[in-house]
């Protein structure tokens, strides 16, 4: 793995149409690190995590995780990411047991009965894993697309707004999950629009304004109030 | 008992939590790996159908009632309904099909689950092969409820080891090509008048040679005499299976 950063995104720039989404993008999550990536609606946030996802290429510039250039790396980098996008990404006409254990099968998984198992205590749906996803609340489904983004075990773990429409217990679990994750050898980057949460949950924040990075900062010197006067300068 | 094991076993796991339960990928795997991925694909295909019910209900009740409507449209007219059985088969067999081909990538593309396949460490072509095998199962089984409605209808029995033969190879090429074409139109608000516009016009060897192959079947002829017409489907095949499978990894360069 790389020594500068298990994710690094340097110099990266996305256009759809006119807009300009990403302009130039410099960005570094060291391993270990939990990352707030913020900044308000078409900031460009969810376009950089497509990108650093693999999902969508950029125009210019290139994304590397653990040292290696997506751009350039086959399918099997793809085992190095975990992705949690506004959309769950589950079938909903299909059990929570089936679904995690469909994505254990494509992500060639040693066990993986019990890899599932395992994760679907850690997210609190063990008792209704033969539910279909459909039946589910909304921080049900949210903490099962959280699980099937743990599955694999990534070293990088994108969240993009995980805590949206979560109720407190759900969002409670989450927090667990994140400190839990975040403190192993692997480098998390989430977006949210909660600025608690955000200054809470992560070691350093980010700010994105106009597909640039605004500001930077280690969480541990910021309150939210502080990150609430740097969106409204902007 | 067996429930209290159970019971016992799944708290023994949730205290040991996920540490104790590491993700261990295997590397490589090479072939074996590889057609799990498809088999996996084309499990999962299988299992929301059974849950979901939106595929082959829908091929199989469109296909029942077109039968019925060219049965009664040709009861009048016709002399013998031998003339027009390998026609009606074929036409329905196609716009059936359609039907099928645009949920294989539309149900994932309304469900926001087409990136979770593009993110998973899979070769494309193991997701298109997969699609492939689920798509071909449906049009298969669609075509022997479309046999068994055309034998009370028409009264014409189709069910001949050729003509199976024949739908076989028919529904490899017209599948083959379909889901590809079906992945192309799945990000399209338009798809559902995309594919049938893109896709039949492919399609027109397969049709032509369908209709002569059972045409052919249904007068008597012999193995030889239709040998043309069956190789004219393998090649199809061979070569649309190829070339969609080269070119089904370019279609997600920016999913």
């Amino acid at each position: 793995m790389g020594e500068e950063g298990l994710i690094v995104a340097r110099k990266v720039a996305k256009r759809y149409g006119r807009k300009r989404v990403l302009n130039s993008v410099d960005l570094v999550v060291p391993q270990g690190e939990v990352m707030a990536l913020l900044g308000a609606n078409g900031a460009g946030k969810s376009t950089l995590m497509r990108i650093i996802s693999g999902l969508t290429q950029p125009d210019r510039g290139e994304v590397l995780l653990g040292g290696v250039s997506t751009r350039r790396a086959g399918h099997e980098i793809r085992r190095y990411i975990g992705l949690v996008a506004h959309a769950p990404l589950l079938y909903d006409n299909l059990s929570g047991w089936d679904n995690l254990l469909f994505f254990a099968r494509l992500y060639d998984l040693q066990r993986p009965a019990e890899r599932v198992e395992a994760v679907l205590h850690a997210v609190d749906l063990w008792p209704r894993r033969h539910d279909v996803v459909r039946s589910y609340s909304r921080g049900m489904t949210q903490r099962l697309a959280i699980g099937r983004a743990i599955l694999h075990d990534p070293p990088v773990l994108l969240l993009d707004e995980p805590d949206t429409g979560l109720d407190p217990a759900s969002a409670e679990t989450l927090a667990h999950l994140i400190r839990t994750l975040g403190a192993s050898s692997r480098a998390i980057l989430l977006t949210t629009h909660n600025l608690e949460r955000a200054v809470l949950w992560a070691d350093s924040i980010t700010l994105l304004a106009e597909g640039k990075i605004a500001q930077s900062a280690p969480a541990a010197r910021l309150t939210a109030e502080t990150v609430r006067g740097w969106m409204a300068e902007i | 008992m067996a429930e209290q094991r159970a019971e016992q076993r799944a708290e023994q796991r949730a205290a040991e939590g996920l540490a104790a339960h590491p993700a261990t990928m295997r590397a490589g795997g090479g072939g074996s790996a590889y057609f799990a991925k498809v088999g996996a694909i084309f499990a999962k295909d299988m299992r929301a159908e059974v849950r979901g019910r939106e595929v082959f209900s829908t091929m199989t009740s469109f296909s029942v009632l077109a039968v019925l409507i060219f049965g009664l449209a040709f009861d009048l007219r016709v002399p013998r309904s031998e003339m027009i059985a390998p026609g009606v088969l074929w036409v329905v067999v196609l716009f059936a099909g359609v039907l099928g081909l645009n949920r294989s990538f539309g149900a994932e593309v309304d469900r926001g689950t087409l990136s979770a396949l593009l993110l998973a460490p899979v070769d494309r072509s193991a997701i298109y092969f997969g699609k492939v095998l689920a798509n071909l199962f449906f049009t298969l089984a669609t075509t022997l409820v479309i046999l068994a409605v055309m034998f009370f209808i028409f009264d014409v029995n189709l069910f001949h080891p050729y003509n199976l033969l024949a739908v076989l190879l028919g529904g490899i090429g017209y599948v083959g090509v379909g889901t590809l074409f079906a992945a192309l139109t799945a990000n399209n608000r338009a798809r559902e008048s995309m594919l049938p516009i893109l896709l039949l016009p492919v399609m027109v060897p397969v049709f032509v040679a369908g209709v002569g192959l059972t045409a052919a079947i249904v007068d008597g002829k012999n193995f030889a005499e239709l040998s043309q017409w069956f190789n004219l489907l393998a090649v199809f095949d061979a070569i649309f299976v190829v070339v969609a499978f080269l070119l089904f990894d370019l279609i997600w360069e920016d999913a």
